[in-house]
């Protein structure tokens, strides 16, 4: 579904991303793990269409979206779910989950997401920002279900989250790829990534270094715990 | 009493325009980062073709209370098309010296064609005389003007907070990058605000016609306190700029009634005031520090 090649990143002269390539099949959960500074949300930016300094290919089912500007690449299915949970203070939690298109075959409705998200119901009309870390989280997650994208791209969805509100965010993910829907994670979580992913891509100093399955992550988390520093 | 009534009154009246003027500076600079310096000069062609179209073509006020706006704001938005689109990507300076730029030129060529005494310009007719309010009466044409400049403002807001358009606009204001990634073309509604902004700033030019001298300096002369207006309602913040346009109207009509004597800090308090904000809110009363993308 998503085909990365040779891709290469600049931050003014500073390059963040070197040669990297790699690919998600339609269906698929992969996550990006590595440490601070590796390039792993660069990656999902130049994913998106938001990171300006590039070079290399972008392939979406066999596409060329390199040049394509972001949001002709969201109404293509693209969900992007931002570090900072991208939640817009000037914007009611209704008016959040409503301003993207709707741009796949199957989005859940604004009623679906309400029962799947009590919590989002009672303050649905509050600026989207008085929600706490955990309900920003969900809302940025719901939104981009709402808008039906096909390809999630998840820029660390459990930083600073409990571990029961971790554990909704699995579940949500989880169903999602049920449902058919391809996401590309990044995770510093170990333990969250093998629960929910089915491939992972060490990535380091803008490279990837290594790409690895469940098992092999499990079998070596000892060693990338260390490595990643947490 | 009725002396503070009456410079209350005025201020508001004043404050109407500054409203009016730092609600399209508020709202382009939102949409596209851009401060526009060249706002004066809008103000001052919307006056002036209301001036010229009465006095060469004997078109009434009512009519150039349409056709100035809409004018100016085909105007604007061409301009944007042809250059300001093209600030986006370069450094800040630019800005400053593209839009102060188009105001000496806007100014220039008006004063080539009318020089630069005032011009005068006759209060329509239906808004002459004056309104008893009771214990003391005001110009009805004054009256007019607070009143169009709030039905106007709740008109503005009300399309901003309720409609499609106006969570687009404020999306697109917040976090620009964000709203492309959910799939919305930030750029196709860049032009029409940029439009409309101007088109604000001509409608305040022509409904100032009538009451202020009409010369091609009367922006400029202006600007200055609207910028003022926007830096302490937080630049970018609608109802900050409304909010704030209203009152630095009442500060500056209290402080040149009950300062007089102070004329150093009549004449200052404006900035006074404006500093003050800084100091204490770097954003401005209504302002946020700029979120990342």
């Amino acid at each position: 579904m998503l085909r990365i090649e040779n891709l290469s990143a600049f931050y003014g002269e500073a390059q963040v991303l070197r040669d990297v390539s790699l690919e998600v099949s339609a269906g698929e959960v992969v996550t990006l793990v590595g440490r601070n500074g590796a390039g792993k949300s660069t990656l999902l930016r130049c994913v998106m269409g938001l990171h300006p300094g590039q070079r290399g290919t972008v392939e979406l089912d066999g596409r060329d979206i390199t040049r394509l500007a972001a949001h002709k690449r969201a109404r293509l299915g693209l969900g992007w779910v931002p570090d900072d949970r991208g939640s817009y203070a000037t914007l009611t939690v209704t008016e959040n989950l409503t301003l993207p298109p709707t741009v796949g075959p199957d989005p859940w409705s604004l009623e679906r997401v309400y029962e799947a998200f009590p919590a989002l119901y009672t303050r649905r009309d509050s600026a989207a920002t008085m929600l706490s870390g955990g309900e920003q989280q969900m809302l940025a997650l719901a939104r981009v279900l709402r808008m039906g994208a096909r390809l999630l791209l998840c820029d660390e969805p459990t930083e600073g989250l409990s571990p029961l509100l971790v554990q909704q965010v699995g579940d949500l993910l989880r169903e999602a790829k049920r449902h058919g829907v391809t996401v590309l994670l990044v995770e510093q979580n170990l333990h969250f990534a093998t629960g929910v992913a089915d491939r992972h891509y060490l990535l380091a100093e803008g490279r990837v270094a290594e790409a690895m399955d469940n098992s092999e992550v499990r079998s070596r988390e000892r060693e990338l715990l260390a490595y990643l520093g947490i | 009493m009725s002396g503070f009534a009456q410079n209350t009154f005025n201020g508001l009246v004043s404050g109407a325009f500054y409203a009016l003027l730092a609600l399209g500076l508020a709202v382009i600079f939102g949409m596209l980062r851009v401060v526009n310096f060249a706002h004066g000069a809008f103000y001052m062609l919307g006056a002036f073709g209301a001036y010229v179209l009465l006095s060469e073509a004997g078109v009434p006020f009512w009519a150039a209370l349409v056709i100035m706006p809409v004018g100016l704001g085909l105007l604007g938005m061409a301009l944007e098309r042809a250059v300001i689109h093209r600030l986006t990507k370069l450094d800040p300076l630019y800005n400053f010296l593209l839009t102060f730029g188009l105001t000496l030129i806007l100014q220039d060529l008006v004063k080539l064609r009318y020089g630069v005494q005032s011009s005068p310009y006759e209060t329509p007719s239906l808004l002459s005389g004056s309104v008893d309010f009771g214990l003391f009466d005001f110009p009805t044409y004054r009256v007019f003007i607070l009143g169009f400049a709030v039905l106007l403002c709740v008109a503005v807001w009300w399309v901003l907070t309720r409609t499609r358009i106006g969570m687009v606009v404020r999306a697109a204001t917040e976090r620009p990058d964000l709203t492309r990634a959910f799939g919305i073309d930030v750029g196709r509604w860049v032009t029409p605000v940029f439009g409309f902004g101007i088109g604000l700033a001509g409608l305040a030019g022509v409904l100032a016609a009538p009451m202020r001298a009409v010369n091609p300096l009367m922006g400029a002369d202006l600007i200055i306190v609207v910028f003022a207006v926007v830096v302490i309602g937080g630049l970018g913040s609608i109802f900050g700029s409304v909010a704030a346009g209203f009152g630095i109207g009442l500060v500056q009509a209290w402080g040149e009634a009950y300062l007089s004597n102070f004329p150093l800090v009549s004449q200052t308090i404006v900035f006074v005031v404006m500093a003050g904000v800084l100091l204490w809110r770097p954003a401005g009363l209504f302002g946020r520090e700029e979120a990342p993308a």
